[in-house]
C-alpha cells in the first residue's frame, strides 16, 4: 500500500487528491473548489476501479448461481459488508444490512421495528436539528399508530440540550431516533452518554451517521447503539448503497420490510418462511457494485486513517472559522464546541441562493437552501443558509477560495 | 465582474431587491395567493385588489433571493391598472424570455424594466426564482387556493 500519510501521521493532502480525478477540473474557467462533501462526497479513484472491475470481470447475480461468476460476485458483495462489519465494529457481519441509503435505513426501522412495536399513545423522541429523513418517517409511523413525536431543543451555538433531551425520555417512549453528526450545523452529539441514558430507561437508540461516518471512528459496541444508520455516497462510495446496523436481537424480532427473492428460505402459496439475517431484510437483487464500491470507499479510508482525518479536518476547520468570522458582515451559524467539519453561515442579508451562484461562478461549490431540516431553520429564524462543509481532501487554499468569493460576493451586492 | 454575473445582477434586480416596490397588502385586496420554492425556501405570497377584470392594485410579500424579489416587484409595478389578459400576455412574454432566452420571439427591450430579467436564462437553476412571483400572480388571478410550487 502507498503511504498516504507522512511518518508524522499527519495526512499528504496533495497526494490525496491525486486519488480524486474529479477535482482536477475547472468550472466556468476557474478550478473547482468543492465545499460540497456533506451533500455528497468525491470519489476515489480506487472506488471507481472496484466499480469497473466488478462490471467488466464479476458482474453476476448473487447468492444463487452455481457458476463462477455468480460465486465471485457473492464473494465480493459478502467481503464487503465484512468490510462494512469491521469499519463500524460490529458484532456480527449479519447485524450490516445493505440497503439504498440512510433514508431507506431509517424508513425501514421505521416500517419494522416501528409498526410491530410502537402503538397509540406511545412517543418517539427526535431532535430539532433532524435531517428530514429522521423525522418524515416517524411522523408517518405516528400518524398511522397515533403515536406522538417529540421533540429535544438545542441553544443558540446549535448544541443540543441533553438534559432538555433526558427529561422527554419518559415512560411511554418506545425509541428515540437522533443524529450523531448535524448535517446543517456540524454538531457532534455526545451520543454515547445519550445512549446510556435513554438504555436505563430501556429506549432503544437509532443513530442516524449519515454526517459521522465520513469524519470520526465509529464503534457502534461501544456506542451501544441499537440502530446505526448511514450512506455510502457521502463516505466516499458510490450513490444508491447505505446501511442499517442493527442489534442481532432486534433485527431477529422485526418482520421483513419488503417481500420478494433472496429474502425466503421457502415459498409455497400456503406459507412462506424468511431467510436468515441479514437476507430478510434484503428483497429483490440487491446494489452488488454498489456494496463492492462502499468497500472499496472503507479501504481507501482505512489506508488514511480516520485519526489523520479527524486531525486534517480539525485544522481545516479551525483555519475556516477563524478565516469566515473576518469577512465583514458573516455570521456563523452552529458554533457548538464539538463539531464537524462544517460551516453553515449567514452574509448580511444577501439571500443564500445568491452566494451559491456567484461562487459558482468562482468555481467554488457550496450548499445552500435549508439543508433538508426546515424546522431546524425555524428554530433558528431563517429561511436557509449557506453552507461549505470541509473533507480530508481539502486544504486551507480550498478556503482562502471561498474568502476570496465572498469578498465578490459583497461586491456585487455592495 | 464576470459578464454572465452582471447579466443575471444588473443594477435594476439590485435595485428592485433592495428597495421592494409595493412590498404590502394593499387595502382593499380581494385575491392572494401563496407560492414556494422549496429548493431555497423562498415564499411569497401576491395580493391583488381586483375591480372586475382591472388590476387596481397589487403587492407582495415574502422573502426571497434578490432574483425572486425584484422579479416580485418588477412585476407588480408592470401590472397596477392593467387587465387580467393583459397581465395573462406578461405572464407568456416573461415566461418564454426566462426560459428560452436568445431563442424567444419575445424582444427583452418592449418589457421596459422587465428586460432586467433577461440574463436569468443563462442560469438555468435560478430562473425558477424569477418565474416564482409570477406563477403565484397567476394563482392569486384564478382565484385558486392550492399554494403554488415551483417543484
Amino acid at each position: 500500500m502507498r503511504a498516504l500519510r507522512e511518518v508524522s501521521g499527519r495526512l499528504d493532502v496533495e497526494r490525496v487528491r491525486k486519488d480524486f480525478p474529479i477535482l482536477r477540473q475547472e468550472v466556468h474557467g476557474k478550478p473547482l473548489v468543492y465545499l460540497d462533501s456533506a451533500a455528497t462526497s468525491q470519489k476515489p479513484r480506487a472506488v471507481i476501479e472496484a466499480l469497473d472491475r466488478y462490471y467488466e470481470q464479476d458482474n453476476a447475480n448473487v447468492h444463487r448461481g452455481v457458476h463462477l461468476l455468480s460465486e465471485r460476485a457473492t464473494q465480493a458483495y459478502e467481503a464487503a459488508r465484512e468490510k462494512v462489519q469491521r469499519f463500524v465494529n460490529a458484532a456480527h457481519a449479519h447485524e450490516v444490512v445493505f440497503v439504498r441509503g440512510t433514508t431507506e435505513a431509517i424508513n425501514l426501522v421505521a416500517q419494522t421495528f416501528g409498526r410491530t412495536r410502537i402503538r397509540s399513545g406511545d412517543e418517539i423522541v427526535v431532535t430539532v436539528m433532524e435531517h428530514h429523513s429522521n423525522i418524515v418517517p416517524w411522523q408517518m409511523l405516528c400518524e398511522e399508530k397515533g403515536a406522538v413525536l417529540r421533540v429535544a431543543p438545542m441553544d443558540d451555538e446549535g448544541t443540543l440540550l441533553v438534559d432538555e433531551l433526558e427529561r422527554l425520555v419518559g415512560p411511554r417512549t418506545k425509541l428515540l431516533a437522533l443524529g450523531h453528526v448535524s448535517n446543517a450545523l456540524g454538531t457532534i452529539h455526545p451520543v454515547r452518554r445519550i445512549v446510556e441514558m435513554a438504555h436505563r430507561r430501556n429506549v432503544p437508540v437509532l443513530l442516524d451517521g449519515a454526517q459521522a461516518v465520513p469524519h470520526l471512528a465509529v464503534d457502534v459496541q461501544a456506542l451501544g447503539c441499537d440502530f446505526y444508520a448511514f450512506s455510502g455516497h457521502k463516505l466516499f462510495g458510490p450513490t444508491g448503497i447505505g446501511v442499517l446496523y442493527g442489534r442481532s436481537e432486534l433485527l431477529e424480532e422485526m418482520p421483513p420490510w419488503q417481500g420478494g427473492g433472496d429474502m425466503i428460505s421457502s415459498v409455497t402459496f400456503e406459507k412462506t418462511t424468511w431467510n436468515r439475517l441479514p437476507y430478510k431484510f434484503e428483497a429483490g437483487t440487491p446494489h452488488i457494485a454498489g456494496a463492492i464500491g462502499l468497500g472499496a470507499a472503507i479501504d481507501y479510508v482505512r489506508e488514511l486513517g480516520l485519526d489523520a482525518i479527524a486531525a486534517h479536518e480539525h485544522d481545516l476547520l479551525a483555519y475556516g472559522t477563524k478565516a469566515l468570522r473576518e469577512v465583514p458582515g458573516l455570521r456563523l451559524i452552529g458554533t457548538a464546541k464539538e463539531k464537524a467539519s462544517v460551516l453553515s453561515f449567514a452574509l448580511g442579508d444577501i439571500h443564500p441562493h445568491d452566494i451559491g451562484t456567484v461562487l459558482d461562478r468562482e468555481g467554488i461549490a457550496i450548499r445552500t437552501g435549508h439543508h433538508c431540516a426546515q424546522p431546524l431553520m425555524r428554530r433558528l429564524g431563517v429561511a436557509a443558509t449557506a453552507r461549505a462543509s470541509l473533507a480530508f481532501y481539502n486544504r486551507r487554499e480550498d478556503v482562502d477560495a471561498l474568502v476570496a468569493g465572498l469578498h465578490k460576493v459583497r461586491e456585487v451586492f455592495a | 465582474m464576470k459578464s454572465e454575473l452582471r447579466d443575471l445582477y444588473q443594477e435594476v434586480v439590485i435595485d428592485h431587491s433592495k428597495n421592494p416596490r409595493n412590498f404590502r397588502k394593499p387595502e382593499g385586496a380581494n385575491r392572494s395567493a401563496e407560492g414556494m420554492n422549496p429548493l431555497c425556501g423562498d415564499e411569497i405570497t401576491v395580493h391583488l385588489k381586483l375591480a372586475g377584470d382591472v388590476i387596481q392594485d397589487i403587492g407582495f410579500q415574502g422573502a426571497g433571493c434578490a432574483i425572486s424579489k425584484a422579479s416580485a416587484s418588477m412585476m407588480t409595478a408592470a401590472l397596477k391598472n392593467k387587465t387580467k389578459a393583459d397581465a395573462e400576455a406578461l405572464f407568456q412574454r416573461v415566461h418564454s424570455m426566462l426560459t428560452e432566452g436568445p431563442k424567444s420571439k419575445v424582444n427583452p427591450e418592449e418589457l421596459g424594466k422587465l428586460a432586467a430579467l433577461s440574463g436569468v436564462w443563462e442560469f438555468p437553476v435560478r430562473v425558477k426564482c424569477a418565474s416564482l412571483a409570477w406563477h403565484t400572480l397567476r394563482s392569486a388571478l384564478d382565484g385558486s387556493h392550492a399554494p403554488v410550487s415551483t417543484e
